[in-house]
């Protein structure tokens, strides 16, 4: 990579929790997953009836996104600027599994409609209207140094001005979403698009009690 | 026929996840697709799977979608077409 780049805003979804930038928005009491990602959708209050025919992992992701983009104007932008690079460990395993007990009786178009990882990148490219270039990735785990190399390399070679990327992972019980919005430009107060960052924010940190006070006011 | 087209807007709702959409709010004329109901390519599929496995009916001929997947009340008509053998 020839430059730096910032991380202008960056969102964690897990266990039960939503954070923005670090503070924590919204905290549900324990629930299943899609519970969880039904409240989560409310709190945000979008009106986006096609949030209901995805699947957990298209929803976990369009989720992660719609608080990640909050205050991004994206106007600012052509729309082939924004690009969305995505990993995980587990692909499309979980609607793959569903899909697989679908067909006992007869295959759901709609499931199997979900069975690629990078259906994802296309629920939130969908939404947001950006034409950049995309990619899905699997690793075991969050893999910093890939995604930090590659996404800086899309935005040296001009391909992109600006790139979501992070991690997007479910599978039954377990998700965890983390989510970078990295731009060329800098501004007072952004964290280097690093290695050492990205690994930093995608440990969430426990929510403190302004956090909770902040929750209330959040949306 | 009436019967028929109240039961499967509420087929539609459910097979297609249009969790905010009731039944009443549905016309019997009204589009399913495009400016109306505001369907897709792979909710056609899916109506296709709902008439085979809920009404025990097949869309043999792909090019007639458009026209039976109109509206309830055209998807109700091919249901009870299609009952009656040879027509």
């Amino acid at each position: 990579m020839n430059n730096q780049y910032y991380i202008s805003s960056h969102c964690t979804i897990s266990s039960s929790a939503v954070h923005y930038n670090g503070t924590l928005l919204f905290e549900a009491e324990y629930t299943d997953v899609p519970g969880f990602l039904l409240s989560a959708y409310q709190l945000i209050g979008a009106k986006y009836p096609k949030f209901y025919k995805m699947d957990n992992l298209a929803k976990l992701g369009w989720l992660a996104a719609e608080v990640l983009l909050k205050d991004f104007d994206a106007t600012r932008y052509q729309p082939t600027d924004i690009g969305v690079v995505l990993s995980n460990a587990s692909s499309s395993l979980d609607a793959d599994k569903r899909y697989y007990d679908s067909v006992q009786e007869m295959a759901s178009p709609a499931l199997f409609v979900y069975t690629l990882p990078n259906i994802v990148i296309g629920e939130i490219c969908i939404r947001h209207h950006f034409k950049g270039e995309n990619a899905f990735f699997i690793f075991e785990q969050f893999n910093a140094d890939f995604i930090v190399s590659y996404v800086s390399n899309l935005l040296d070679i001009q391909q992109l001005q600006v790139c979501i990327c992070g991690w997007v992972e479910l599978l039954g019980d377990e998700y965890k979403a983390v989510l970078f919005l990295v731009e060329k430009e800098k501004k007072e107060g952004l964290m280097p698009f690093t290695i050492e960052n990205i690994n930093k924010i995608t440990t969430p940190p426990k929510p403190s009690p302004e956090g909770r006070a902040f929750l209330k006011n959040a949306f | 026929m009436d019967k028929l087209m109240a039961d499967l807007k509420e087929q539609i709702i459910e097979q297609l996840n249009l969790q905010d959409v009731k039944p009443e709010e549905i016309g019997d004329d009204q589009p399913l697709f495009g400016d109306g109901l505001g369907l897709d390519s792979i909710d056609a599929l899916e109506l296709i799977v709902l008439l085979q496995q809920k009404y025990k009916v097949k869309l043999s001929n792909a090019e007639e979608g458009p026209k039976i997947f109109r509206s309830v009340r055209t998807i109700a008509e091919f249901i009870e077409n299609s009952k009656i053998p040879n027509a």
